[in-house]
């Protein structure tokens, strides 16, 4: 392994010079139940070289049949990406030699993808859009999986030998390329993470992929490439492999831009090469140059036959997609009349879908709101869960804000009955009865605490009396704490001010 | 004119991982060219309005229902393999020769 860091200049400064051009291969692995060509299950994480039959080993006289869901799976991408959908298409051999494929090929398809010229529109946070071109969205399948041994990193620099684990070869993949996507200048990086972010989220929102980056259901290369200001041709671009979290595209794109510059700077030219990325360091490695044994060798697969669609065809299955994320954000923002903060933090938590249902079940957008956002999200934070795997339902929370309005309870102690209904103690109401919760509304009990909040605090109660109606909080705080909560705030408040002869 | 040269063979040779002498790039470039010409007359018996296939077969959309079938165990999967260890296939050093 190369131990040479190499020298960067800084994202400004790269800036100021040059214009990237970004490039994504991004790998999306289907969530079929069998491969693309043979029927072994597609799992993870099972016991090596299990889930595979002769057709996943390449072993002789073995005929593979195409997954006709996958290939739906494929149509549905493409329609998401705005694709148009090849009447035709042929799978083909990629050919290469290295184990983590036993056939020496891999099957895929080259000059006639399922999918091509798509577009997407990536909103950044500030609600910035770019459209991202798409080029083609094609077939394919997964390699097996390489263990280096022997080495002292576990990387392949050293290795004495590898092990092969095959249960991934063949798992169904669509391979989602990009045009060269110019014009993003300093917010290239975070567009490059909002774009993964989106196909994640497409394909997700599909069901046609478990999109779990963290277990490769996604991956992302990505190409970066920069250009002087001002110049039309393209720089030479590099290809950073193994950028497998949202926040490593980023910082990857982020950090080619530099050693970029950095190196045009230095008058040296660009190698048209593999990097790869490391997330400890936050840097790239020089991978392998491209030369001559990327010789893939493509021919069409004689053992498949071709796809062919027809309208009809497509038009069920884009009758079939469910509506776009982002399209569902805009509606649903409108509808509920969340800012663009409020709605944001409510999409960064999680709580989006959860919110609908809670609204849908009979609360206002701002009910829904203030218990996801507050109540429900502290308590998951604190469990390490997410929001909805509390167990709160929207009848819940319908419930809890009914005994709120009709003033039975208060919002502080609708959390001890959230505690009792989350114990299986009951329904709120029964919780309420049992734990003895109900807000003390009979004046008698308030105006004895309130006499007591009062004699403790004299010089506050003669303030009041002297016009400072703002300091009565501090006596309303005494009397909520004498009665434990169960007092109605606002009723305290009043009761204060009558007995001190002040208006309010 | 034979279409496969010494060279092409030196070629595909290197992206097979194949090591070759030259005697025997020598002699395989003789038998790959007497194979590829004999495959050429195929073109001359196709016209122009013969398009070109991959399958001799005019069938499309042969597809599988999504349904997982038999499976081999480990040690049916590793039977074939010159070496393994950890129920998977062990293989030499990957970046020797690069």
């Amino acid at each position: 392994m190369t131990a040479v860091t190499d020298e960067v200049l800084t994202f400004d400064e790269a800036m100021e010079k040059y214009d990237p051009v970004l490039g994504f291969e991004v790998h999306v692995e289907l969530n079929t139940k069998t491969k693309m060509f043979s029927s072994a299950p597609n799992a993870f994480g099972d016991v090596p070289n299990t889930n595979v039959t002769p057709v996943d080993l390449g072993l002789p006289g073995v005929l593979p049949v195409v997954n006709g869901v996958a290939v739906e799976s494929a149509i549905k991408i493409g329609l998401a990406l705005n694709c148009r959908i090849a009447e035709k298409c042929y799978f083909a051999r990629k050919n290469y030699f290295y184990p983590d494929t036993p056939k020496n090929f891999q099957t895929s398809q080259f000059e006639d993808p399922i999918a091509y010229d798509g577009s997407i529109d990536i909103e950044l946070a500030d609600g910035t859009v770019f459209t991202i071109e798409i080029e083609r969205a094609h077939m394919e399948e997964d390699a097996g999986k390489l263990t280096h041994m022997g080495g002292s990193t576990g990387r392949i620099q050293g290795a004495e030998f590898s092990l092969v684990d095959y249960n991934r070869a063949g798992v169904p993949l669509i391979e989602i390329v990009t045009k060269p996507i110019v014009g993003a200048g300093s917010r290239a990086p975070e567009l490059a993470k909002a774009y993964v972010a989106a196909i994640r989220e497409i394909v997700k929102n599909l069901g046609v992929s478990d999109a779990r980056m963290e277990r490769g259901n996604v991956r992302c290369d990505a190409n970066v490439s920069l250009k002087p200001k001002g110049q039309e041709k393209f720089g030479t671009r590099t290809e950073t492999k193994n950028v497998n979290s949202l926040r490593a595209v980023e910082h990857a794109v982020r950090y080619e831009i530099q050693r970029h510059a950095a190196v045009l700077d230095s008058g040296t030219p660009i190698l048209q090469e593999t990097r790869h990325w490391h997330e400890d360091t936050r840097s790239t490695t020089s991978g392998r140059p491209k030369s001559d044994a990327d010789d893939y060798r493509y021919f069409p697969e004689p053992d498949l036959v071709p796809v062919v669609t027809n309208e009809a065809w497509i038009e069920k299955l884009r009758a079939e997609l469910p509506e776009p994320p982002a399209e569902r954000r805009k509606r649903l923002q409108a509808d509920w009349g969340y800012s663009d903060a409020e709605f944001r933090d409510v999409v960064n938590a999680g709580v989006m879908s959860s919110i609908e249902d809670t609204i849908a079940a009979g609360v206002s957008a701002a009910v829904a709101r203030k218990w996801w956002m507050g109540e429900i999200s502290r308590r998951a934070k604190l469990a390490d869960v997410e929001p909805a795997e509390l167990g709160v339902t929207p009848e819940l929370i319908v419930e809890l804000n009914a005994l709120i309005e009709s003033g039975k309870i208060n919002d502080k102690l609708s959390r001890d009955v959230l505690d009792g209904v989350l114990a299986g103690e009951g329904t709120p109401a029964e919780v309420v009865e049992k734990r003895g919760l109900a807000v003390v509304s009979d004046d008698g009990p308030l105006l004895e605490a309130i006499d007591g909040a009062l004699a403790a605090q004299p010089d506050v109660a003669d303030k009041i009396r002297g016009g400072k109606v703002q300091a009565v909080g501090a006596i309303v705080g005494g009397v909520m704490k004498a009665t434990r909560g169960q007092a109605d705030a606002a009723r305290v408040r009043e009761l204060i001010l009558q007995r001190l002869g002040v208006e309010g | 004119m034979a279409e496969i040269n010494r060279d092409d063979v030196a070629h595909l040779a290197r992206l097979a991982h194949i090591d070759m002498n030259d005697d025997e790039l020598d002699r395989m470039a003789g038998e790959l060219a007497v194979i590829v010409d004999s495959i050429k007359t195929v073109s001359e018996v196709a016209g122009d309005d013969i398009p070109a296939t991959s399958h001799p077969i005019p069938l499309s959309n042969v597809f599988r229902e999504d349904v997982v079938g038999e499976t081999l165990s480990n040690e049916e999967a590793l039977l074939g393999a010159p070496d393994n260890a950890d129920g998977r296939f062990k293989v030499p050093a990957i970046l020797d020769g690069e």
